[in-house]
């Protein structure tokens, strides 16, 4: 055995950390370190400084303008990344809905959005979630009817996110009552400017405004925006769900959290010493960074296990459960050594160009607010008890 | 990146496993454990034989192997079988004559000739208080040895302890003939098969093994193989129970249907796999790291004991919870996973010495 990075993969991490120093703008990594918000321009220039670099579409494959890389270099670019404080990529269009006009659509699909996803021509959002069907998909509503050269959409979306800043969105929608739920199922693209589209705003329990509710009335879509077959869309969303998860355990961001998180444990004081030395609460930390250690080590396992080119294993499943319940320890541990000035909320503060003075430590402001927000990290993605569910048939074959 | 463990420790732990399969199956363990010694000395010969003592020690002192991932290797096939006899005892003093250069002492033992067993850790008295630490000091050309030893693993079979002994010039470690004049050991068997003994020794001749007072670096040496030894076993014996379990889930049938269609079990299940694997994480990260520096090495050691503790407690606990009654039964071979893994975490300290102890030395590290 030998967990050592071959010194090609050593040298493409130089590489990425070069460019890193080089191009990460610092407003945007200090903004990220910090718990600001990004503004949908904060995501749009990370986007582009990527793409000038060839560096954005990091798994498609080469000839789409992708990088071609093993899933182990995918591994090194996101750790670095995370590291580094950059912002993440937006998954919607890069990482979801390519995958599957690259697998499953028309030439012509993927020469017209492709280079609109690279170029950020197009901010994709994801139509999946309804009100009744969240961990059960299958049960969706949303209908689309045949009439002539188009389908008639009715129905409601909802945890959408960013679609706000969204020029289109893929949607799962039935298009058959007959036979089994998941057969009358189809996967169509509608721009947002369609008519009868309505985006309202679903505050979170932090006060953010991330996600959304998408009401389609009437919204004709042309049945040219059909990817792959009419009732197949069940294939190609399960394809999507599983594709993209080489991150998922998200040890990179957990990582660099956790740098931040002895950090400020080490500088903040609470009941005459440094929170890092109040014993129960080191015994937290040294846990917490244990498991994230054994962690790193099961996601290169899987990565190993998968290896290039190869559709990820339910193994994933465990490094999405683990991985955010590392992600969420570690929030919880952030709110917790910030004692009573967790509480204190000024959310203007989370804004860019906020000049007032902060309440207590500086680091505070945002670490409840984060500590809820990522409560969705063990729901979204597939709940965590689904993954179990996953790791019951697939891994267990109970 | 590899993650295989490579083309010839494969070859060993196939021979491994298949020797164990054929010299030891199950009525041959009940039959050894029932024996006073606690193990099966056929089968100790045919795996020294095989060369799976000396895949514990390197080749500069006549072994064939002795990086931590040959102990682990060689420890997780011995978890599997539940194989019982002095191989961690055997391990641990072979460690200290390997880094005493001892050569002459480790042939035999290699050889499965001499049953050699490891005696570091001192006695407790009836009142809870620990014996005071044993001394040597010279007596004209000799070395001689008084103090008491608990929980000697297979003392009562042995024919050479390695001790450890406080002299004028600090920790130092000794061999012991155990027919020597002043040994007295008192043998007893453990409660997951197998003995060990309580050693007293009295002005007892022995032969230094090292510097005097020099073997605190080769105690933390053969400390942390000991550690890499009992996690992978315990992984190994954490795969057993996790697959029992499983077969049992899907054959025993409550209510009409199998009992791992269940989510309340299934969820458990799914849990239980997930942390045997972040425990085998820990445990190949403990062999990754094993040759940097002790503090390095030390961490992540206590990280992979801490891990094995932690999870070996969720995977005794729940395989028998989750096969109800005869989980509690010693006919069914479950058992008696659950209880070696449970009594592996009280082997070189439990998950919290070592959870402690990865603090300490973080700190240390700053």
């Amino acid at each position: 055995m030998n967990l050592e990075f071959s010194p090609e993969e050593e040298t493409f991490r130089a590489e990425v950390r070069a460019f890193l120093k080089d191009k990460l703008p610092a407003r945007l990594a200090d903004k990220v370190r910090t718990g600001q918000r990004l503004s949908k321009v904060d995501m749009e220039q990370w986007h582009a400084i990527l793409n000038e670099r060839g560096w954005l579409a990091n798994h498609w494959p080469e000839e789409y303008g992708g990088t071609g890389w093993s899933v182990m270099q995918r591994f090194i670019f996101e750790t670095e990344t995370a590291i580094a404080h950059a912002p993440r990529i937006i998954p919607f269009g890069l990482s979801m809905l390519a995958p599957v006009l690259i697998k499953y659509g028309t030439e012509e699909q993927k020469q017209h959005y492709l280079p609109r996803i690279l170029d950020g021509t197009d901010w994709w959002c994801q139509g999946y979630s309804e009100p009744g069907a969240g961990s059960d998909l299958a049960s969706l509503k949303t209908s689309a009817v045949r009439d002539g050269d188009h389908y008639i959409v009715n129905g409601q979306k909802t945890w959408t996110t960013l679609a706000q800043y969204a020029d289109w969105i893929f949607c799962l929608v039935r298009t058959s009552n007959e036979g089994k739920r998941q057969q009358g199922i189809s996967f169509l693209l509608i721009d947002m400017k369609t008519p009868g589209i309505d985006v309202r705003p679903i505050k979170l329990l932090e006060g953010d405004h991330e996600v959304n509710e998408v009401f389609f009335t009437d919204v004709k879509v042309p049945v040219a925006n059909l990817v792959g077959e009419q009732d197949k869309g069940w294939t190609y969303a399960k394809y999507l769900l599983t594709y993209e998860r080489t991150n998922i355990a998200g040890v990179g961001m957990s990582m660099a959290l956790f740098d931040e998180l002895q950090d400020i444990s080490r500088s903040t004081w609470r009941d005459g010493r440094p929170v890092a030395e109040d014993p129960l609460f080191a015994q937290r930390m040294a846990k917490l960074e244990i498991d994230l250690e054994n962690m790193k080590t099961t996601n290169l396992r899987v990565l190993d296990a998968a290896g290039a080119g190869h559709a990820p294993t339910a193994e994933s499943s465990m490094l999405k459960i683990r991985g955010t319940e590392i992600r969420q320890e570690i929030n919880d541990l952030m709110r917790r050594a910030a004692g009573r000035y967790a509480a204190p909320f000024i959310d203007e503060a989370l804004d860019e160009g906020w000049n007032g003075e902060p309440v207590g430590p500086e680091w505070a402001g945002p670490a409840a607010a984060q500590y809820f927000n990522n409560r969705k990290l063990s729901i979204f993605g597939g709940s965590n008890e689904v993954q179990r569910e996953i790791i019951t048939k697939t891994i267990l074959e109970l | 990146m590899d993650f295989t463990i490579g083309e010839d420790r494969q070859m060993l732990a196939d021979s491994l496993s298949r020797t164990l399969a054929d010299k030891f199956d199950w009525k041959t363990r009940e039959a050894a454990i029932d024996s006073d010694a606690g193990f099966s000395r056929e089968v100790w010969n045919a795996l020294a034989e095989l060369g799976v003592i000396g895949a514990l020690f390197g080749e500069d002192t006549g072994g064939y192997g002795g990086s931590a991932w040959d102990v682990g290797v060689v420890f997780g096939e011995l978890g599997k079988a539940l194989a019982t006899g002095p191989f961690l005892g055997s391990l641990m003093a072979g460690k200290m004559l390997e880094a005493a250069g001892d050569e002459a002492a480790l042939a035999p033992v290699i050889a499965g000739e001499t049953m050699l067993t490891f005696g570091h850790e001192g006695a407790v008295e009836a009142n809870g208080r620990p014996c005071p630490p044993a001394t040597a000091k010279r007596n004209g050309d000799q070395w001689i040895i008084s103090g008491r030893k608990g929980v000697v693993e297979y003392l009562g079979s042995a024919d050479q302890v390695l001790v450890t002994a406080q002299t004028d010039a600090g920790l130092s470690a000794f061999l012991v003939d155990m027919s020597a004049s002043g040994v007295e050991a008192r043998d007893y068997p453990v409660i997951d098969g197998g003995s060990a003994g309580e050693l007293t020794l009295t002005d007892t001749p022995a032969t230094l093994v090292g510097e005097d007072g020099g073997a605190t670096e080769a105690l933390a040496a053969a400390t942390a193989s000991g550690l890499v030894a009992t996690c992978w076993e315990s992984i190994a014996v954490m795969d057993v129970l996790r697959d029992q379990t499983l077969d049992y889930l899907r054959t025993r049938k409550q209510f009409g249907i199998p009992i791992g269609k269940f989510q309340a079990l299934q969820h458990r299940m799914a849990t239980l796999a997930l942390e045997i694997e972040q425990a085998r994480s820990s445990a190949i990260n403990a062999a990754a790291n094993f040759d940097k520096d002790a503090t390095t090495r030390d961490r992540f050691c206590s990280a992979a004991k801490y891990t094995a503790g932690k999870v070996g407690r969720l995977a005794a606990e729940e395989s028998i919870q989750l096969h109800g009654g005869i989980g509690m039964t010693w006919e069914f071979p479950l058992s008696h996973y659950a209880k070696r893994l449970t009594m592996l975490n009280h082997v070189l300290g439990d998950d919290d010495h070592h959870l402690a102890r990865y603090m300490a030395l973080g700190q240390a590290a700053g």
